[in-house]
């Protein structure tokens, strides 16, 4: 008998199985007194209500929705403008970032000192305080439609929002994006191609000139002659408030701000951080070995920035995915405030709608959290 | 470096202007940049301060009294005992003051080189604080009870923060341990669990916690909503922490775990005495970051009413008699944390440095 209680391998199964039944012993525990409780307060129970009319009106729709379309639909609203708000916040938080990040690392003191304290400023504050500011400080305390901010006579800013002028068909638009969607895949497989040819036969493929064209040329080519060749609906005032165009209600913009400023500060410091490990000796030693800069710097020093810097990006993106949820202290209709809180409060399926609503965070975060760590694995330096 | 630095002789300092004149205004690039920059400063830096000092209100009780276009600080005068109590009784405000005192005392000691056994000795004095700090907010034993319902402003912020910091650290500890160990089930519970929580917004962790936790416990049982929203914040906090961990876990060379087997200590003894001590030496920066974190996203619990710094300058908005003293609350609040984050942050640079020279 004892022989088994020191056995290692026995040890190892035993405290195992010991965590696994403490595990199923707490979830079937939590399920017993949730249906017990359930039953009690007579709370419904199924994913019946996503096909139950929603009847919610949301000031901010990018879908076919409208207060008469289920609960699902209600449900891809916020889907759709969580996404949106996370992708527009993070390019121009990754702009201003870059922007700030460079700048810290100025020689001229003045421009890094300012750099520094916009760092500093924006990274020791809660993100809830910027969201309740933009929105209640500043965006409140614009002028009213008719004393808006122009820009350009196309765009205007008031304390209704930004209004801004939309193409009336979209279908210059959508080509433009498959032609750009086009554009990333031959990029990727050009990667692919010119890797392998480099590793057979050691031909160099200037893969950043193919890149450089598919993704900044390409694209800005294809929108540039779908926006001229697309009619617009510009806003214009008429009596006390803008017709046409599309209102960005001021929820979004406050987010917006909130979450293009905030992240800016911790990319910066990513950004500075990357640039500063590659140590000097890295170039030295390429230039030693007889590489010309552009190679030492596409070889050697990229490749060791972007080991320090990829991780903690992709985590800020993240947190820009998770942080949108903000806007659920504002009202702005994303996933969170759409679904845990209209839809809940209209349907009380609790349980269902925090699932849902995790289950979705979940996806798009794990796709993330799992290329991080495959990542994080393959570039970690190994001892031994 | 120049030719006199590299022989160690002093330069001759330049005069202030020639310095000015070559950090600065070198190049026409550099100097347009300087002067740019001396602009925004003048644009940001000279508003803020006529409005927040020289045309700002401080004498006076009520709305009147400020006239001009600058800050009311009457206000904040007016709102300061909310703002750092929240709804605290005034007469037994003390109890706040002396549990602040003694986590002051807790962090001092836990920080002093010469603690004795300190691997034991930094948990026993957290616990035994939180033991009394609990007693001395919430009351009973002698002392008027306090509902929760009742604290609130910087002094739920605070204690917030330092509750679910102490939940959390052993929890992340645990986990981080989990998701290094050699056996497969354990390390598949800790990573799930780790890459769960983080991979949530901590909003709907409070909404989670608010609204299912209650449904969850056996019927009958009610489960405070401090508490509630204390709970998810700390297993949110605990899976950052557990990270951060990891980091420092990473970072000792396996010979440490290896020399320690050979001594023939077990798994625990090996972790404890050897492992941990390390790792968590060099994980303590990134764990301070993971803790001024938390103190900012305390701030979300005002989501589901409960009235930290923030939730209470937010409320405070809507009081009829106080109109439009947004910018001054707001000032306030982000003071006031910027305050508590950048010193976490010094502390934890400092921290940082010190281990630069210790190895």
């Amino acid at each position: 008998m004892t022989r088994y209680f020191y056995d290692k391998r026995v040890r190892e199964i035993f405290w195992q199985a010991a965590l696994l039944a403490g595990l199923a012993g707490t979830i079937i525990l939590i399920v017993r007194n949730a249906s017990q409780n359930m039953v009690n307060a007579g709370m419904a129970s199924g994913f019946d209500f996503l096909w139950r009319t929603s009847g919610i009106d949301v000031s901010f729709v990018l879908t076919a929705y409208t207060p008469d379309a289920n609960i699902l639909a209600l449900l891809w609203v916020g889907v759709a403008n969580t996404l949106v708000i996370t992708f527009v916040a993070a390019i121009a938080a990754t702009l201003l970032g870059f922007v700030v990040g460079i700048a810290r690392l100025s020689p001229n003191k003045l421009l890094a000192g300012l750099a520094g304290a916009y760092i500093e400023f924006v990274r020791n504050i809660p993100l809830l305080f910027f969201v309740l500011f933009w929105y209640f400080g500043v965006i409140a305390a614009l002028p009213g439609p008719r004393q808006s901010i122009g820009f350009f006579a196309v765009a205007f800013l008031n304390n209704r929002g930004l209004t801004i002028p939309v193409p009336t068909d979209g279908t210059a638009f959508r080509i433009a994006a498959l032609v750009v969607l086009a554009g990333f895949v031959a990029q990727a497989a050009i990667a692919v191609w010119a890797k392998r040819r480099r590793d057979a036969t050691g031909l160099i493929f200037p893969v950043w000139a193919s890149g450089l064209a598919l993704f900044i040329a390409l694209p800005a080519l294809a929108f540039g002659i779908a926006a001229a060749l697309s009619s617009w609906d510009v806003p214009a005032l008429r009596g006390f408030n803008y017709r046409g165009g599309f209102v960005l209600v001021p929820e979004f913009v406050a987010l917006f701000a909130a979450l293009a400023t905030y992240t800016a500060g911790f990319i910066a410091e990513i950004v500075r951080g990357g640039i500063q490990s590659v140590v000097k000796g890295q170039w030295e030693a390429a230039y030693a070995l007889g590489l010309r800069p552009n190679r030492a710097l596409s070889l050697i020093v990229i490749p060791q920035a972007m080991r320090v810097m990829v991780p903690p990006l992709t985590s800020q993106y993240l947190n820009v995915l998770k942080n949108s949820s903000f806007g659920a202290a504002i009202a702005f209709p994303e996933l969170v405030s759409l679904f845990v809180g209209s839809a809940l409060t209209n349907t009380g399926q609790a349980i269902e709608i925090i699932a849902i609503t995790l289950a979705i965070y979940l996806a798009l975060g794990l796709a993330v959290s799992g290329f991080m760590n495959w990542y994080n694995a393959r570039t970690r330096l190994v001892t031994r | 470096m120049t030719a006199a630095g590299t022989l160690g002789v002093r330069p001759v300092r330049a005069s202030l202007l020639r310095r000015i004149k070559a950090d600065y205004f070198a190049t026409p690039l550099n100097a347009v940049v300087s002067l740019l920059c001396i602009a925004a400063i003048i644009a940001i830096v000279v508003p803020i301060v006529r409005w927040a000092l020289i045309d700002a209100h401080f004498a006076g009780t009520t709305r009147a009294d400020c006239t001009g276009s600058g800050a009311c600080w009457v206000f904040v005068k007016a709102r300061f005992g909310q703002f750092m109590y929240g709804f605290y009784p005034p007469a037994e405000r003390w109890r706040v003051n002396l549990a602040a005192v003694l986590m002051i005392a807790a962090a001092v000691l836990s920080f002093w080189p010469g603690l004795p056994r300190r691997a034991l000795a930094v948990p026993l004095i957290w616990a035994g604080f939180l033991v009394i700090a609990t007693w001395l907010l919430s009351g009973g034993a002698g002392l008027t009870r306090v509902e929760t319902r009742q604290w609130g402003g910087l002094m739920l912020t605070v204690f917030l923060s330092v509750y679910a910091g102490a939940l959390a650290v052993p929890l992340g500890i645990l986990l981080a341990l989990g998701r290094q160990s050699e056996l497969p089930v354990i390390r598949l519970v800790a990573t799930i669990f780790i890459e769960f929580w983080r991979g949530v917004p901590i909003i709907t962790v409070i909404f989670l916690a608010s609204l299912l936790l209650p449904l969850v416990m056996p019927a009958g049982w009610d489960i405070d909503r401090l508490v509630r929203a204390l709970v998810g914040l700390a297993f949110v906090i605990a899976a950052y922490m557990a990270e951060a961990v990891r980091g420092g876990l990473q970072a000792i060379p396996k010979g440490q775990a290896e020399a320690a087997s050979a001594q023939g200590l077990g798994y625990w003894q090996t972790t404890g005495l050897v492992v941990l001590p390390q790792a968590l030496r060099i994980s303590m920066p990134a764990m301070t970051n993971e803790f001024i974190a938390l103190v900012k996203n305390t701030s979300l619990v005002s989501i589901v009413s409960i009235f930290d710094l923030l939730g209470i300058a937010q409320a405070s908005l809507a009081d009829p008699a106080w109109v439009g003293m947004n910018m001054e609350a707001y000032a306030f609040a982000g003071t006031v944390y910027w305050l508590i984050c950048f010193g976490l942050s010094r502390w934890s640079r400092h921290l940082e440095a010190g281990r630069k020279t210790t190895h």
